[in-house]
């Protein structure tokens, strides 16, 4: 199977070229269908190639090949190669199984969009970018696929186009993640630099060899890379406004796949990582601080879809704490949980929209709950999965990065602390979401809350699917204490770990009482969260408006996001169209042009003087002759 | 025919031209397709060419391929000698190309069609002449020849302010010639026995024979020359005004071909015969290079005229060019392989830049014969009327702002990967030139495609056979040599390892 593994970003590619040329002749039924069909096609051949690694020995689940020279010029030499290790397999499952669900749940939730074909079209190909950046087996395809995921991204937020809010925001996100490629770029380079080359195997092989100083430079470069594709602080502003592209892209794209591009990266280079100890701390840092803060903002903000963005933000922020204490598989654990519960709640969002006229204000929902029962319930799983409460998917996955944060040796109680608090408010935040829209007095117009309804099966089967995912993924990373003598705790882990660091950073197994304390406290603070959401929201509704009365000062900080975007504006895009202007009229036209104008209009004058002399007269001209033979006369006596 | 084919190559436009000549003023169909027609025989043997170019064999200065070489003003030691090697094979065949795209292009022009044609294939045989000549006599002459034809396309074809914009580029251009001759003249008195055979200039040791002052003097003068053709900030004001007022297809040609006949200057003169020299001076080169990639930028995204940005856009882009090249001869880039990944960086980007930008201005182009408007706040919301305009012209941008998969990125990235030897700081500050890029060829894609629909432009025919027809081989281009740059690159890099070859050891 493994030789047929290039068809798994090749079926999406595919379907991006039939439906990119032939889409808009195609009935609907036809696009979307194709579309999600090969998807499909693309997580059949990934469970494939996922059996067949099974069947290997530990030490041989590690198959590289290559489709053809990329680039070779002199010692440079870059291959179109894939590597299928449990790494990549994992992320193909994880990207093509969520992949295809968002895929069939569009075609519903597109059905009346008038850029149906187009919509599949960068679908189609976001996927297999998106596939070719996990498949890569070398840092400069990598690349290529992180650029191209990019490009789809900016493409499905300003699907709208004609949305002057969609069209600002894509480009926001495209640039924003720009500035964190230069530390990619450069980070590539510096690996080419240093070792000669760019795949892997032989980069992580060197690892070793390398100067320390070095590897931190490649290291830090590569995650500034990781930031802005994975909206970390201080590159995160791109993601809530990329809200404004359509539900399903930002379950996909902004929950699932992209944006822990860059956790799969860290986890990637990890043999690099574990070179550079300092450098782990750093990330680990980022990300426990990031989830703290996201998780502040999306307290208070009413936009359903923002509040689920600040809550990405705010778990990538604990992938990274888990990578970033050397719980590489703990991290990538989480990624699987979070595409499944994370995308359920943007699903759910998205069907709620759907049912409302697009409303997105969570002030003017509520009583939902009996209107659209799939929703309510599978919404509901996301997010007990999401406030980490036992056994939902999402407790044995933050549990696993908490517990690493705390005991493991690159891990400090402080970022324990950051990781306990984040998830509180985590627990706190999506429970206020949920009962503002479901529970209580609907707040909407009469004949909206008459139109309110359930979504078609294309859209409620996805929700079930994911819910199951959402409910039961969890089980694949069970702790070995919870189970000592069962063979498959850890499972996710023990499949994981032959692709990353080999070195032991790796969290010991800890002793039963101390795992299981952590655990008590991990869904103690869960329950606290829900609890205090279900009193500021059921049983005592106002009670938040008058905690925001008596501190207006935190109130607002948090609903204007800590005024980022605007310091951004006025730090960096203000300035940077200033610069722009000057340059232009200040040095280009003023200065430049002035000179070269001015030379122009000298030698004019100049000509304009010398021609005065030019005047027809004979006699002008004997004395200028006679003139001219008294100066030479005269210098010839002189010199005698 | 084997080694005439360069003779043919260069000279059939100029035979078509006296054709032309020949054809009643009347017969407009007559004279158009004529000269479509004759654009294509060179287009079709230099595509003989490339297959028959062995990318292994000779590279200047140790000889060329193709080559003839017969006395030519003998008082004077002038030869024709004309030969390709991997800097200018793929330039020969890029020049062919955009030209027979542009004619194509330009079938729709009715103002004095047949001067039109016959200067334009004139000024083809003049670039040709500029690529393949190994005589700087002849190449000189070449240069030259270029500089008329383009003259009077601005200034009868052109915009509103033609005739300023057609002076100033006629001007600017002079200057830095009469510079280049009085350098070619100081090299040619400085060599025993006198010749203007540039492999024996890059073979005598030139910075030795002309002294350090004069060497300096000779270095300066070229880079002139030179410069202002690229053209490297500040000498790049003519190049807004000329794209502006020029017809669409002489901007193609402008920034296709003629700009890279500055970077081509730095690699088959300046580089190998004044290496020492090069090596003395390349800091304020790749400074120059620096301050043209990012003040490119900013100032293209101040710009509110399409076609004044993407010209602004190729100071940007050029910039990238001469940074590999200045990386090359760099005092601190270590090794062979270092300079040469730099000038196949350079390189690469010179024969990509081609490829886009002349993408670019077609589709500017297009669009402007829709709207009679160049303006950008006045499009908005066309992805819509006009898909597959849309998809080109995104296409193209995303190419140009270096997305991978697309030619543009492997360039920038070899010439990172080859400044980084040489400077790190100049490289990591160079890569803020593609977030600028990024921003202002996005916000172009806003401002044109996206957004609500100017409903003044709600009727817009989309892009037709013709328009069709001459962008899509530059996008086939775009795509083949981003996902398989192999057969390019295996002729750039023997060409940038003779290069480099002068800066070590």
């Amino acid at each position: 199977m493994f030789t047929y593994a290039w068809l798994v970003p090749g079926l999406p590619l595919l379907g991006t070229i039939i439906n990119g040329i032939f889409g808009r002749f195609l009935p609907r039924k036809v696009v979307g269908t194709l579309a999600s069909a090969l998807v499909g096609g693309s997580f059949l051949v990934s469970v494939a190639v996922f059996i067949q690694l099974l069947g290997l020995p530990e030490e041989e689940r590690h198959v590289t090949s290559a489709l053809y020279t990329w680039i070779s010029a002199g010692n440079f030499f870059a291959e179109a190669g894939i590597l299928i290790d449990p790494l990549s397999v994992f992320m193909m499952l994880v990207v093509s199984g969520v992949g295809f669900f968002i895929h069939v749940y569009s075609t519903g939730y597109m059905g009346h969009d008038e850029g149906y074909s187009r919509y599949f079209t960068y679908l189609n190909l976001f996927a297999a970018s998106m596939l070719i950046l996990v498949m890569a087996n070398n840092f400069l395809l990598l690349f290529v696929g992180w650029e191209l995921v990019g490009i789809c991204s900016y493409l499905l937020i300003s699907f709208w186009y004609s949305r002057p809010s969609a069209v600002a925001a894509g480009k926001k996100a495209f640039i924003t993640t720009r500035v964190g490629d230069l530390g990619f770029t450069l980070g590539v380079v510096l690996i080419f630099v240093a070792f000669g080359t760019l795949a892997y195997d032989q980069v992580f092989a060197a690892a070793g060899e390398v100067a320390t100083g070095v590897i931190t430079a490649i290291t830090v470069l590569l995650f500034i890379g990781a930031i802005g594709k994975s909206a970390q602080i201080p590159l995160y502003v791109w993601l809530p406004d990329a809200m404004e592209g359509p539900t399903p892209v930002s379950a996909l794209i902004h929950a699932a796949t992209m944006v822990t591009a860059g956790v799969y990266l860290v986890a990637r280079a990890s043999p690099l990582y574990v070179h550079a100890p300092g450098v782990l701390l750093i990330v680990a840092f980022v990300g426990a601080v990031t989830a703290l803060f996201a998780a502040t903002i999306a307290l208070v903000n009413n936009d359903i879809k923002r509040v689920l963005a600040y809550s990405t933000i705010s778990q990538i922020g604990l992938m990274f704490l888990g990578v970033g204490v050397g719980a590489f598989a703990a991290g990538l654990f989480h990624l699987l949980t979070h595409a499944f519960f994370k995308a359920l709640l943007f699903l759910g969002a998205g069907s709620v929209m759907h049912a409302l006229a697009g409303e997105t204000d969570i002030r003017n929902m509520g009583g939902l709950r009996g209107k659209m029962q799939v929703t309510y319930w599978t919404f509901l799983v996301a997010g007990l999965a999401i406030a980490g409460i036992a056994p939902l998917s999402g407790f044995f996955s933050k549990d696993e990065i908490l517990a690493a944060a705390l005991t493991a040796p690159g891990g400090h109680w402080l970022l324990y602390a950051l990781g306990l608090a984040a998830s509180l408010l985590t627990a706190f935040y999506i429970f206020r979401l949920f009962f503002k829209a479901f529970h209580g007095e609907p707040r909407m117009s009469a004949e909206r809350l008459e139109r309110a309804h359930e979504s078609p099966p294309s859209m409620t089967v996805p929700l079930v699917v994911l819910a199951i995912g959402a409910a039961v993924a969890g089980f694949v990373g069970v702790p070995g204490f919870l189970a000592p003598e069962a063979g498959w705790t850890h499972a996710v882990a023990h499949f994981l770990e032959p692709g990353l660091a080999r070195e032991p950073l790796v969290e010991a197994e800890l002793p039963p009482a101390i795992g299981v304390m952590l655990m008590l406290i991990a869904l103690a603070v869960g329950i606290a969260g829900i609890a205090a959401a279900w009193h500021f929201y059921v049983r005592r509704p106002g009670t938040a408006a008058r905690l925001a009365q008596r501190a207006p000062a935190v109130y607002n900080t948090l609903l204007n996001k800590y005024w980022v975007d605007e310091a951004y504006n006025a730090l960096f895009v203000r300035p940077g169209k200033a610069l722009a202007a000057f340059f232009w009229r200040g040095i280009d036209a003023a200065v430049v042009d002035g000179f070269v104008n001015g030379v122009a209009r000298a030698v004019a004058g100049l000509s304009l003087l010398v021609r005065r002399t030019e005047t027809g007269y004979l006699r002008n001209y004997a004395l200028a002759i006679f003139a001219g033979a008294v100066v030479l006369v005269g210098y010839l006596i002189s010199t005698r | 025919m084997h080694s005439w084919i360069l003779t043919l190559i260069t000279f059939i436009p100029l035979v078509g031209a006296v054709i032309i000549m020949f054809i009643p003023r009347d017969r407009t169909g007559g004279i158009k397709w004529t000269a479509v027609g004759v654009s294509v025989i060179p287009l079709v043997l230099a595509t003989i060419l490339w297959f028959a170019y062995d990318s292994s064999g000779v590279q200047f200065p140790k000889g060329a391929q193709f080559m003839v070489d017969v006395p030519w003003i003998t008082q004077i030691g002038v030869r024709y000698m004309i030969g390709v090697d991997g800097v200018s094979m793929p330039m020969v065949w890029l020049t062919t190309l955009l030209v027979t795209l542009s004619l194509i292009y330009s079938l729709i022009i009715e103002l004095r069609p047949k001067e039109y044609f016959f200067l334009f294939l004139v000024l083809e045989t003049g670039m040709l002449g500029t690529f393949v000549a190994l005589d700087f006599f002849l190449f000189y002459v070449f240069w030259e020849l270029t500089l008329v034809p383009m003259y009077f396309l601005i200034g009868i074809w052109g915009g509103p302010r033609r005739e300023y914009a057609a002076i100033k580029f006629f001007l600017y251009t002079l200057v830095g010639s009469v510079a280049m001759l009085l350098a070619i003249l100081a090299m040619y008195f400085n060599t025993s026995p006198h010749t203007f055979n540039m492999m024996e200039m890059a073979r005598a040791g030139m910075d030795a024979r002309l002294g350090g002052v004069g060497a300096a003097l000779v270095f300066w003068g070229l880079f002139l020359g030179f410069a202002i053709k690229v053209p490297v900030w500040p000498f790049h004001t003519w190049l807004p005004d000329a794209h502006v007022e020029a017809p669409t297809a002489g901007s193609v040609i402008l920034a296709g071909v003629l700009l890279k006949m500055g970077t081509y200057g730095f690699l088959r003169v300046l580089l190998p015969i004044l290496p020492r020299t090069s090596e003395r001076f390349w800091f304020y080169m790749a400074m120059l290079a620096l301050i043209s990639i990012i003040y490119g930028a900013l100032v293209a995204m101040a710009q509110k005229d399409l076609k004044k940005l993407i010209a602004y856009s190729s100071v940007n882009h050029m910039g990238y060019v001469i940074l590999g090249i200045a990386a090359a001869a760099s005092v601190t880039g270590a090794n062979l392989a270092d300079r040469a990944m730099a000038l196949n960086g350079a390189m690469m980007q010179m024969f990509n830049h081609g490829v886009i930008t002349g993408a670019l201005f077609l589709l500017v182009g297009v669009i402007y014969e829709r709207t009679h408007t160049r303006d950008l706040d006045s499009f908005g919301g066309l992805g819509a009327r006009i898909p597959v305009f849309a998809g080109l012209f995104s296409m193209a941008c995303f190419a140009s702002l270096g997305l991978p998969g697309l030619s543009g990125f492997i360039g920038e990235f070899f010439v990172f990967r080859g400044a980084f030897g040489a400077n790190i700081l100049i490289t990591a500050l160079a890569t803020i030139g593609i977030v600028v890029t990024a921003a202002y060829l996005l916000w172009t894609i806003q401002r044109v495609l996206l957004g609500p629909t100017n409903p003044k432009l709600e009727k817009l025919p989309d892009a037709d056979a013709r328009e069709v027809w001459s962008l899509a081989p530059l996008m086939a281009l775009m795509l083949l040599f981003g996902v398989w740059p192999a057969p390019i690159l295996k002729i750039l890099n023997t060409a940038s390892v003779e290069i480099a070859r002068f800066f070590v050891g």
